[in-house]
């Protein structure tokens, strides 16, 4: 069976959703096989990638991590050499993106990216235009070289896992003199919610909620949601920018959206029109954002959210 | 494509021409009085154009000898992302205009960009390309990687600060990212590829005079010949994906609005548990 390439910039136990999402693909049109960004993986991870169908790992021989792209798009390339994949799969973040846009400049390869399901003979479906359409796509050229999604297929363990074989493969010599590095990396504040694009619950808040998120946040953690925001807020200073849902923030696709004291703006439903089931609330009913809404309530965020807070935590009581 | 220390800054700015249909006037909101109407340059292009103005100037403006030019492909109507360029304050544009790049797919999109920026370098080289983050665009962030490949420069992308400093007489792009988890310093020699996103600066509008002075800017409209690119290596020839078939997603219908009376969060709730959402 040929095999099917998945890149993993530097797995961690456990196994992130969206690597044991790639896995998973992969193991399903061939014999997976890892690359990594880290000339060595931590204790466990061989093993947790093996439990996903993983058959061998492919290891640089040197230190790629503080690089950005350029450098592992010329390891994934020389990996894509020695492996001759049938496809090679990354995941949808935007470094993850640039890393298969390179990859494909330099094997000759059609790259597809947001893709949402991997069919027969590597067919994709994409969302385009910010979730406004769906569209199958197809690489006639090379590779087929796609970035997909989170959420995109539910994770399957292997029938039966393998501890996959560990190979090191030669970094091309040129590519890290002129690349871009990380010179310095200051981490935010850890947060115990899940992160937003992969959350399942977002509860997000705009200006409506005039400086104080914690309405917010009550109802986030009583659904075990991450927090977002409108772009007003996050301009205003009271939540941290990586909270920032649309075009120019985070793109988020969950089961469900709470939108509160949002007014709907077009740029705002960019990022979280595709969400599976939209509840708005907001005291204005000509709000824009009630025309997409499954659920709307006309009236004040700071009663109204508090109530169900309080009601969600009684029912499970 | 290098340049030295000493020489003028030169800087391409990628712009892209966006149908006015594109915006959605209903939907507005008083934060969004900019007449749209006019609106014909990409509205993420005009931070990459204010970041490539104020580098710079920055570097001591016109007088230094410092250059931003504004480029962009397409067909005719095209030529207004670069003209509005030019009246906010690009120095020269370039506009791409050839029938045989339609359906041009990011690897021929990125072979003719990148064909465009090498000619514009000539012998002066060019020492920055600049792009918006266009995040709502399918294959954006292909593109712009895919011409850094291309002319093998490292990229730094989605970047909210950029400065140029010195590394004795390397210049070094300088600049910071906002990721989820972390905050990081990115640093790349010149020549670069640098995106930039809407929380760098605020961008500048034309007035009366410098909309007068554009007129006078240089404005070249260049083919695929001229840039010695084949027209099989693009366009839907030229294309390494196909598009089988696109269809809109089913428009969200709306769906029970309620008005407060008291239990609405009561009733919230109950949806939440109907959905098994809960
Ligand atoms: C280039 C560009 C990029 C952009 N990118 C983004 C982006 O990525 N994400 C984004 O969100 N925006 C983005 N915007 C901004 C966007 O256009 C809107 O300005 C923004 O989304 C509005 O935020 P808002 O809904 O919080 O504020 P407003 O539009 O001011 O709406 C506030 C809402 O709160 C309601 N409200 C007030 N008080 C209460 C209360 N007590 N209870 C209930 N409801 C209440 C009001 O009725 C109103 O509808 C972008 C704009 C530009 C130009």
């Amino acid at each position: 069976m040929a095999s099917v390439l998945v890149y993993l910039d530097h797995p961690v136990v456990p196994l992130s959703k969206p690597d044991r999402e790639l896995l998973t693909i992969a193991a399903a049109h061939g014999d997976a096989v890892v690359a990594v960004g880290v000339p060595s993986v931590e204790n466990g991870v061989a093993e947790a990638l093996g439990e996903f169908g993983a058959l061998a790992i492919c290891l640089p021989t040197r230190e790629l991590d503080q690089f950005l792209v350029a450098p592992k798009a010329a390891f994934l390339a020389t990996v894509v050499q020695e492996v001759s994949p049938s496809a090679v799969l990354l995941d949808n973040g935007f470094e993850s993106k640039e890393i298969a846009a390179r990859l494909g400049i330099k094997i000759f390869s059609g790259v597809i990216s947001d893709v949402v399901s991997v069919g027969e003979g590597f067919t994709a479906t994409k969302s385009d235009l910010a979730g406004s359409y769906l569209a199958t796509a197809k690489v006639t050229h090379g590779t087929p070289v796609l970035t997909i999604k989170p959420n995109s297929v539910e994770p399957q363990p292997a029938a039966d896992p393998e501890l996959p074989e560990q190979v090191r493969i030669q970094c091309p010599e040129t590519g890290t003199v002129k690349a871009a590095r990380i010179t310095r990396r200051d981490n935010n504040k850890p947060s115990t919610r899940p992160s937003l694009t992969e959350a399942s619950v977002v509860v997000a808040g705009g200006r409506g909620v005039n400086g104080d998120f914690s309405v917010i946040e009550a109802l986030a953690d009583a659904l075990g949601g991450a927090v977002g925001a409108s772009r007003e807020a996050t301009d205003a200073g009271w939540i941290e920018h990586s909270a920032q849902v649309g075009q120019t923030g985070q793109v988020v696709s969950p089961q469900l959206y709470i939108s509160a004291g949002i007014s709907g703006a077009i740029q705002q439903k960019a990022g979280m029109q595709t969400s599976k089931v939209i509840v708005a609330v907001n005291k204005d009913a000509d709000s824009p954002v009630f025309e997409i809404a499954d659920f709307g309530v006309v009236g004040d965020l700071f009663t109204v959210l508090p109530q169900a807070t309080e009601e969600i935590k009684k029912r499970r009581s | 494509m290098h340049t030295a220390a000493e020489a003028p800054l030169n800087i391409v700015v990628l712009v892209k021409h966006v149908p006015d249909t594109q915006f959605d006037r209903s939907l507005t909101d008083e934060n969004f009085t900019v007449d749209r109407s006019e609106s014909i340059l990409s509205e993420l292009d005009e931070y990459a154009l204010e970041a490539a103005l104020q580098l710079v100037e920055a570097a001591g403006g016109k007088s230094s000898g410092g250059k931003v030019t504004a480029v962009t492909m397409g067909p005719d109507q095209a030529v207004n992302a670069v003209k509005k360029a030019l009246q906010i304050g690009a120095h020269e544009g370039f506009h791409l205009n050839d029938a045989a790049l339609a359906g041009s797919d990011a690897a021929g999109t990125s072979l003719a960009l990148a064909a465009l920026i090498r000619y514009i370098a000539g012998d002066d080289g060019v020492d920055l390309v600049i792009t918006g983050m266009a995040s709502t665009d399918g294959e954006t962030s292909l593109v712009p990687a895919q011409v850094a490949e291309r002319l093998d420069l490292p990229q730094v992308t989605f970047v909210s600060s950029a400065e140029i400093t010195y590394d004795g007489d390397a210049p070094v792009l300088r600049a910071r990212r906002e990721g989820a988890t972390h905050t990081d310093v990115l640093e790349a020699p010149l020549p670069a590829l640098v995106s930039v996103t809407d929380q760098i600066n605020e961008p500048r509008y034309p007035d009366f005079r410098s909309i007068i002075a554009a007129k006078k800017k240089p404005l070249h409209v260049v083919t695929l010949a001229d840039l010695g690119v084949d027209a099989s290596a693009v366009g839907f020839a030229g294309a390494w994906t196909t598009v089988d078939s696109a269809q809109p997603r089913a428009p969200r219908e709306q769906g029970v609005i309620i008005m407060d009376e008291g239990d609405a969060g009561i009733q919230l709730v109950d949806f939440l548990e109907s959905q098994k959402l809960l």
